[in-house]
């Protein structure tokens, strides 16, 4: 490339993939700000009902404009304390449990479910094995495909590999511009495939992690644009939702049904 | 007497002797992975498994179709799909092709096990680890689609790494697609039964390999999420060896039978007829 086009594309602030992968990883939108932003009357909800609460799964109900929606957000925390027990995002099965809970009571009472997905992956550890991360995983999609309410799923930041697939199986996912949604981490990505974990810049850069990729391979519906002004971002969410749900509230359980596995069927 | 003339020249080192390695044809020996037993290949049997731990080694796709059934109909062997371009993929994808003798890394068809007809998915580790790629997913999406539309109980061998990375997102979109077929698949109230086999990782562990109704494992298969390495170096800590074996998911409840490999056929028979007999 020329250098003046590469001037012009630094001029433009179009990020090279690597430095959207760092910007999706840093604390630019932070859960309970999200919820605030864009829902009213937030009710909490904790537990999976089955002995456990993973903190890092903020979920309950509230109001969207005037309709009640059952909101799930991953949280990455705020401070170091607050990461660190929140394994910067990476839910416990336990959590994708409290999810599921939270998304069948939602289907029971006719409420859309609206999820914010950020997270580096579902977390990888002794106890999440032994309570069984794959079937957690596993059966979040496959309830996903049986509900019957409208379902949006929106990443903010990062979206990694299954873990982000468990709350993003919906009829629509949305990303903000900066976040990405991959199979895995450029840097897991490089060391698979080349051994070699450096190579992690020119991994994102094939990898096809960005909004603008995934929204051309219909991975996604719609890119979020940023701004520092926050309250206007969740203003253009809020009343998108608003619209969208409005829409797929129009089809009976059956077609919304259909519209959501073919989505899928797609691939 | 060659032991008296080489006496002064190097004594410091007793030299193997290299050229056995030459005159045992390879693979006449083989250690079990598991348990590490050495055996003589025969010893292995029919079934292929060890002879002390009863570890059941790992199998090709149409060498399990032969233990279990004489009457198997593949389909979609001949489907086509573009595969996303990824350097030096297109390259392994052949190679994998040559050497299993499979399209994909699945090989599906109906088939007849001890008299029960079921609509049977078989997973190739030997094929690119058995990782999930987008064709792996459409043939395992239309073998519950074909059971779906002829009232077919699927039976479904699971091995795999996980994903394929060189598929990237379409490689994570197959895991939602094969699940929007199995809802289908439980909707028309059918059977899903599904046995895990070592190895079952990653992606597939995370989507179909946990959805079926009755979940069988061979002894000894290691079944998990999350690579080990990766465990170890997030919580800093050794992994004991029993961990993510199938044993330890029995203990853990995510498992409802482990079963030796020579009594797995009329097991499922068993299954199949307990969920489709109709009582007068």
């Amino acid at each position: 490339m020329p250098d003046i086009l590469s001037g012009l594309k630094l001029f433009k602030r179009e990020l090279t993939p690597a430095q959207v992968v760092k910007k999706s990883r840093e604390d630019r939108f932070m859960a309970r700000e999200i919820i605030d932003g864009i829902f009213a009357d937030f009710v909490e909800l904790h537990g999976d009902r089955l002995g456990g609460d993973d903190m890092s799964i903020i979920g309950g109900i509230a109001f969207l404009a005037d309709r009640p929606v059952t909101v799930i957000v991953v949280d990455k925390g705020t401070d170091i304390h607050d990461k660190l027990s929140k394994r910067n995002g990476s839910p416990e099965p336990w959590g994708y449990r409290k999810a599921q809970r939270l998304m069948q009571q939602a289907n029971r009472f006719n409420r859309p479910i609206i999820m914010f997905v950020n997270t580096p992956g579902a977390f990888p550890g002794k106890e999440a094995e032994a309570q069984g991360q794959g079937e957690a995983i596993a059966k979040s999609i496959l309830d996903s495909m049986k509900l019957t309410v409208p379902m949006i799923s929106i990443i903010y930041g990062e979206g990694g590999s299954g873990g982000a697939l468990a709350l993003a199986t919906a009829d629509q996912v949305w990303m903000f511009q900066n976040a990405t949604y991959s199979i895995l981490s450029p840097e897991g990505f490089a060391s698979i495939l080349w051994k070699d974990s450096k190579r992690s810049e020119e991994a994102a850069a094939v990898m096809g992690l960005t909004a603008k990729d995934l929204l051309e391979k219909n991975v996604i519906e719609y890119i979020i644009p940023e701004s520092r002004n926050h309250p206007r971002v969740f203003n253009l969410i809020r009343k998108r939702l608003n619209d969208e749900i409005h829409t797929l509230n129009q089809l009976t359980p059956d077609e919304l049904l259909t519209k959501r596995r073919n989505r899928f069927r797609a691939f | 007497m060659d032991l008296y003339n080489n006496k002064n020249s190097d004594t410091s080192k007793i030299k193997r002797d290299a050229s056995v390695n030459d005159r045992i044809p390879d693979g006449l020996f083989l250690a079990c992975p598991y348990c590490g037993a050495q055996m003589y290949n025969k010893q292995l049997g029919k079934y292929r498994v060890c002879a002390k731990c009863n570890y059941g080694f790992r199998l090709q796709a149409w060498e399990r179709v032969e233990l279990l059934t004489k009457n198997f109909e593949e389909m979609d062997s001949d489907i086509q799909m573009d595969h996303p371009e990824f350097p030096g993929y297109a390259e392994k994808l052949k190679r994998a092709q040559s050497q299993t003798e499979l399209a994909e890394s699945v090989l599906t068809g109906t088939a007849d096990i001890e008299g029960e007809r079921v609509a049977l998915g078989i997973m190739d580790s030997y094929f690119m680890m058995g990782s999930l790629g987008s064709m792996t997913g459409e043939k395992i999406t239309r073998l519950f689609e074909y059971a779906t539309a002829h009232t077919l109980p699927v039976v479904l061998f699971t091995a795999s790494g996980g994903a394929r990375m060189q598929e990237g997102i379409d490689s994570l979109m197959q895991m939602a697609k094969v699940s929007a077929a199995v809802a289908a698949h439980q909707e028309a109230k059918l059977l899903y039964l599904v046995v895990l086999t070592d190895p079952t990782t990653g992606g597939v562990t995370a989507s179909f390999a946990m959805q079926g109704d009755v979940t069988l494992a061979e002894p000894h298969a290691l079944v998990g999420f999350a690579g080990a390495r990766v465990i170890e170096s997030t919580i800093h800590e050794k992994l004991p060896k029993d961990f993510q074996r199938v044993e330890t998911l029995l203990e853990n409840g995510f498992v409802d039978q482990i079963v030796p490999r020579s009594e797995l056929a009329q097991l499922i028979a068993k299954i199949v007829r307990l969920h489709t007999a109709e009582a007068e």
